[in-house]
Order: structure tokens, then C-alpha cells, then sequence
């Protein structure tokens, strides 16, 4: 197997006196969709948030490349080309598909915005992930639907020669239809060479787009283990009682929460 | 490796794609485009233009001396101070707050103006230097207030509305008032620009604009970028020719009710208004700045988000709003002549709020442009003007502006409501 292309090792991570993360390892490879599952207060959220720099750790290792690095915020994450979709999407609805996608970043040409090359790679970033959805690139936020919005974020976290996207619940607010287009994209950023990180809670997702699973139970990895090895079951299991019949946790684990 | 092993479905997951090279190819097409925009709630300044439209039938109707060339230079007179207030305005409301003192900021830049002329003895760009300077730093402060310690920009605004006309009195003195004639500002208001002049500059604002228009479109066309179609454009730019150069032929006719002593060519105040909304125009839509006021607007977390200093752009809007007040006070002062401690006191910020308000700018912020704050602007302006000529009893003035403003409020409150409906 490639090496990863970001790693975390033993990861530990406590608000207080709650101890939130207990020695994670998470990887994420270059190609692959790595899907990050687990029940609510699992600590999906906590360890996307340690990944994307907005929480720090109490210990563990935070590895780029095979590199260690040194993350002391979410600039220095976005700095090694991670960017983080969250579920708010937070696009500007007054704004256009381009303002959007540019928001923050905008090009200029002298004092003034250069709309023409803004527009043209915007144009260029959808064509490039097969995005057919909008109507046109200057169309308002606002008049998108929920699976086009998504689409936009996806998109606008790409513009940038990210490395690694990774997806909070992208799915969950989403229709059959929109469902479906997000995770064809879900699958086309992944064949385009990037780390992809999905989170979810639904498994027929999970199961049609991923790779790796890596399931979560009371802030320990419960398995990290190829899509094609497990079960839907097996999964579900691990979900919710930290362990399945061949895989898992063992109670002694658990016991010490 | 996914269970699923068949591969997406092009035809299905592209349900409801429509392609992504879609452009109105036709002046048909962009007509259904815009009617569509209008349905979905995205009415612009349309309500403002039919209005003002309306009012000059009735007010031409009703009143013999309402179209007359005379009456028409002083209506626009009276509606630079209101438009410029309204322009300034917009920025803050863009942000969904409001600017209360946006008036008496204006009456203080215009005696600080009128003070450093009088007492001091400084040539009219130093005085009116001052006046801004003194609007931006009111703004900074309110804006400080607003974004670093979030007190709602109401209750800030409304202190610095009643603390700033103590300073008024405190500098203008109790009961007096302040000359304004000094001689370059108050031509602004007394004096005409000569026809030639006003001939030339209509000309190269003419074919700058069609310059600027033709160019953007060649540079959509060689990119292959969304853009409106050719007769589209064409229509635009022989819109513009015949407003600019109609005004311009209309102004510089003789407008004197005395044969001996001719009035002719632009107010002075018209070419001012024109470059304060053309740099107004030029900040909001061609720069960053102006992205992110609109960024911040729509969605203040969005703009956090993507690395937008939303406190420095919060107190940014506030200044630019009170520095450009103080312009509008200057421009008062020329038409009237004078400053008194109750400048631009009174319902002078209402009027600038009805005006950006009624031009199409949106109360709950993200919405607007500097055009809004002219044409609303306008629209009072022909009210207060044309009103008085039909029944000259100034409770009607009232009573209808007040009507006209609620109106407005209403108009943008319901497209709000269809806008977030149809999602336009």
C-alpha cells in the first residue's frame, strides 16, 4: 500500500476532565476515500477539528508526507493544501457561484477584481470534476439547491491544489438525486490523486464511495480496515458496540472508559 | 472497492443538470431572464424608476411650473444631499446594520467645513478636507463600538445622533448659524457649468462608458465567459448616451424666467453627485473591499470563514458612511447657504434611509448598490418637490413620504420573503 499522506498517531485529546480521544491512529492515503463513521459523541468532530488545527492535542504525532509537522492552527493546515468542508457549507448566498468560490482569495488585476480569469477557473475547477449541475457560474448561491451548494463547496476547496479534502456529513441534508451527485464527486476528487475524508452516518454511502473505513467507539479506533473486508453488519456492530465478531475492541478496552 | 460495483449513471446522476455554458444567447432570452429575476423576487431599482416615473406624469399633469427647466434644476438640487446621505448609507446597510447619526454626522462635517473657512481662514480643499476627516472619525468610532465591543448599531448611532448635535451647538453656538459662501462651494449650488464644457464632458463620459462596455464584452467573448448578448449591450449603451447627453442638451438650454438674464448649463452639484457615484459604484463592485462588504452581509461566518476581517470591514463601512455624510452636509450647506446646529437634523436621515431603501437597497443587508441611493434619492426629492405645487399643506408631505417609505420597506421585506422562496 502508498504511504499515507496524512497521519495521526496516538492521538489523545481531553476537554477537562473528559478524555475525548484515547490514542487514535488515523491515516489518510492519496487516491482513497477514507470514511470516518461512529455513533454521536464518538469523536468524529473533535478529530476533525485536532486535524484541521482548530483544536490542539495533549500528545500524539501529526505526520504530512511521512513528515512530522508542527500545526498550531488552521492557517498551518490549510498551508499543507487540507481543507475542511463543514456541514454549514458556509458560502454567501448573495454572492455568485465565481465571488464564491474566490471568497477571500479573490484575483486582482491591478486595484481592480479580475473577473475574467476569476470566472474562467471557476469554470475550468467544475469542468475538471465533471461538474455539470449549475446553470451558470454566475448564478446566485442563493437559487442553488442543496446538492449544487455542496457541489460548490467541494469545488471551491479544490480551487486551491488541496491535497486533502475532507467532508463533513456532505450527504446528510441531501435528496436520492443530490445524494447521488455529491458522491460521484466524493468518488472524482479521490481519482484525481487527492486524500479524501468522509464522515457519515449513513452506511450505504459510506459503503458505495470509501476505501478504508476507520470506525470510531467512545474515542478509540475500533477498525481501520479496507471497505472490501468488512461487512455492512460487521460495521454497524462496531458502530455501536465497539466490536463484531472477528474485529474490534476487546473489553478490557472498553472497561477503563 | 465499493459494494455498489456498478459504475455512477451519467443520465441519472446528471438529473438536473442543464449545462454549464448556459447563456441568454437573445435579447428575448435576456428579457425572460430578467422577468424570471423580477418573479423571484430580485427587483432591483424597477419600483423606484416606475414611481419616479409616475410621479413626473401626475406632478407634469397636475402642476404647470412642475416641468418647467427651472423647477427641474433646483429638484435636482434638492436630491443631491439626499442621494449623496443615501449612497453613504448603503454600505452600512449592506451589512444589515444601520447608521441613525448618518444625518447630524452629515450637519457636523459641514460645520467643521464652514468653521475652518470662517474662523480659521483655510482655502476651501483643506476646509472641506476637514469636514470628511471629521466624518470619518465619528465613523470610526461607531464603528469601533459596533464590531469590537457588538453593541447593536442602533443604540450606538442613536447616542451619537442626539451627542452629535450637542456638538453642533457646542460648536456652532446656541441660536446662531454659520455663513456658507465661500465662493467655490457655494457655486456648487448657485453656479452652472458652461454649455461647452458640459457639452465635452457628456461626450467623453459618453464614450468612456461605451469604451468600458465594449471592451468587457470583447474580453467575455474571447474567454468564452457568461455574458449578455450583443444587442443587449448595444441597448445599454444607447440608454446611457441619451440620458447623459438628453440631461446635458436639457440643462444647457436657457432656463431664466427673465429674457435679460439667461440661466443656462449643469447645476455644478449634478457632475458632483455623478463622480461620488461612480467611485461609490467602482469601490462596491470592481474592488475587494467592496466583495467583502457584500461577503460579510450575506453570511458574516462564510466571510470569517475565508479569512475576511469582518470586525476591521464592520468599522470600514461605518467610516466610509460618515466621511461620505460629511460630503452630503457640504452639499446641503451650498444649496442652503448656511449651517445651523439643526443641520441635518430633523427627518434628513429618514429621508437618506426612504431613499436608499426605496431605490432597492435591502434593509436586511447584503443587498445594494450606490445607483439605489440616487434613484430613491429622486424619487423624495420629486415628492417634496412636486407635492407642495399640487396641495401646499405640509402635513400631506409628510403623510406621503411616510406612505412612500413604508411602501418601499414592504417591497423589500415581501421580495425577501419570495426571494428565499424561489431561491433567486
Amino acid at each position: 500500500m502508498t504511504e499515507p499522506l496524512l497521519e495521526l498517531r496516538g492521538i489523545n485529546k481531553s476537554f477537562g476532565v473528559v478524555h475525548v480521544l484515547h490514542d487514535v491512529d488515523f491515516a489518510v492515503y492519496p487516491g482513497q476515500v477514507t470514511a470516518l463513521v461512529g455513533d454521536n459523541g464518538a469523536g468524529k468532530s473533535t478529530l476533525v477539528k485536532v486535524i484541521a488545527g482548530i483544536y490542539g492535542r495533549d500528545s500524539g504525532d501529526y505526520l504530512f508526507d511521512g513528515k512530522p509537522v508542527h500545526v498550531h492552527g488552521p492557517r498551518d493546515v490549510s498551508a499543507l493544501g487540507v481543507e475542511v468542508v463543514y456541514q454549514d457549507l458556509a458560502l454567501c448566498d448573495n454572492l455568485d457561484i465565481v465571488e464564491n468560490m474566490f471568497l477571500g482569495r479573490e484575483l486582482k488585476a491591478g486595484p481592480v477584481l479580475d473577473e475574467v480569469t476569476m470566472e474562467s477557473k471557476a469554470r475550468e475547477t467544475l469542468a475538471s470534476l465533471s461538474v455539470r449541475t449549475v446553470k451558470s457560474v454566475r448564478q446566485q448561491v442563493a437559487s442553488l439547491s442543496g446538492g449544487q451548494r455542496q457541489t460548490v463547496a467541494i469545488a471551491k476547496s479544490v480551487l486551491w491544489n488541496s491535497k486533502i479534502v475532507i467532508l463533513d456529513e456532505p450527504t446528510a441534508a441531501l435528496g436520492v438525486a443530490q445524494t447521488r451527485q455529491v458522491l460521484d464527486l466524493v468518488r472524482r476528487l479521490a481519482d484525481r490523486g487527492l486524500g479524501v475524508v468522509l464522515i457519515s452516518h449513513n452506511m450505504t454511502d459510506v459503503f458505495e464511495v470509501a476505501d478504508r473505513i476507520t470506525a470510531l467507539y467512545l474515542g478509540r479506533v475500533a477498525a481501520d480496515v479496507p471497505a472490501s473486508e468488512v461487512s455492512h453488519r460487521e460495521i454497524v456492530e462496531l458502530i455501536t458496540a465497539g466490536h463484531s465478531e472477528t474485529r474490534g475492541l476487546t473489553d478490557s478496552d472498553t472497561a477503563a472508559i | 472497492m465499493s459494494t455498489d460495483t456498478s459504475t455512477p449513471n451519467p443520465s441519472y446522476a446528471g438529473s438536473d443538470f442543464s449545462g454549464d455554458t448556459h447563456r441568454a444567447a437573445t435579447l428575448a432570452e435576456a428579457g425572460r431572464d430578467y422577468v424570471n429575476r423580477l418573479r423571484g423576487g430580485d427587483m432591483g431599482s424597477l419600483p423606484a424608476v416606475l414611481g419616479l416615473l409616475t410621479l413626473f406624469v401626475v406632478f407634469g399633469i397636475a402642476s404647470d411650473t412642475f416641468l418647467t427647466k427651472l423647477n427641474m434644476a433646483n429638484l435636482t438640487l434638492q436630491a443631491a444631499s439626499i442621494c449623496v446621505l443615501a449612497m453613504a448609507l448603503v454600505p452600512v446597510l449592506l451589512l444589515g446594520e444601520i447608521d441613525l447619526s448618518a444625518g447630524v454626522a452629515s450637519g457636523t462635517g459641514a460645520a467643521v467645513t464652514a468653521l475652518a473657512i470662517l474662523d480659521h481662514g483655510q482655502s476651501w480643499p483643506v476646509a472641506v478636507l476637514a469636514g470628511i476627516i471629521a466624518g470619518a472619525i465619528i465613523g470610526f468610532l461607531i464603528g469601533t463600538l459596533v464590531a469590537r465591543l457588538g453593541i447593536p448599531s442602533f443604540v450606538v448611532t442613536l447616542s451619537f445622533f442626539l451627542a452629535l448635535q450637542g456638538v453642533m451647538l457646542w460648536l456652532i453656538g446656541q441660536g446662531g448659524a454659520l455663513r456658507f459662501n465661500q465662493e467655490v462651494l457655494r457655486g456648487l449650488a448657485i453656479k452652472n457649468v458652461p454649455p461647452t464644457v458640459g457639452w465635452i464632458s457628456a461626450v467623453v463620459l459618453f464614450a468612456a462608458y461605451a469604451a468600458f462596455a465594449l471592451l468587457k464584452y470583447r474580453r467575455q467573448v474571447a474567454r468564452d465567459l457568461a455574458r449578455p448578448p450583443m444587442s443587449l449591450v448595444a441597448i445599454r449603451i444607447v440608454a446611457f448616451g441619451v440620458i447623459v447627453l438628453g440631461l446635458t442638451w436639457y440643462f444647457n438650454g436657457n432656463r431664466s424666467v427673465n429674457p435679460n438674464f439667461p440661466i443656462e448649463g449643469i447645476p455644478y452639484m449634478i457632475p458632483v453627485v455623478i463622480v461620488i457615484l461612480l467611485l461609490m459604484t467602482f469601490l462596491l463592485g470592481r474592488t475587494t473591499f467592496g466583495r467583502h462588504l457584500y461577503a460579510v452581509g450575506g453570511n458574516a461566518e462564510a466571510a470569517r470563514r475565508a479569512g475576511i476581517n469582518v470586525v476591521f470591514m464592520r468599522t470600514m463601512a461605518f467610516v466610509l458612511c460618515s466621511s461620505l455624510a460629511a460630503v452630503a452636509g457640504i452639499l446641503q450647506a451650498s444649496y442652503s447657504g448656511s449651517v445651523s446646529p439643526a443641520s441635518g437634523g430633523g427627518n434628513v436621515l429618514l429621508y437618506a434611509v426612504g431613499a436608499a431603501v426605496i431605490g432597492g437597497t435591502s434593509l436586511f443587508g447584503g443587498r445594494g448598490k450606490a445607483i439605489n441611493g440616487v434613484i430613491g434619492g429622486l424619487v423624495l426629492a420629486t415628492v417634496d418637490n412636486g407635492l407642495p405645487l399640487l396641495i401646499d399643506k405640509s402635513y400631506a408631505n409628510f403623510l406621503v413620504t411616510g406612505g412612500v417609505l413604508l411602501l418601499a420597506a414592504s417591497v423589500d421585506a415581501i421580495t425577501r420573503r419570495r426571494r428565499s422562496a424561489s431561491g433567486v
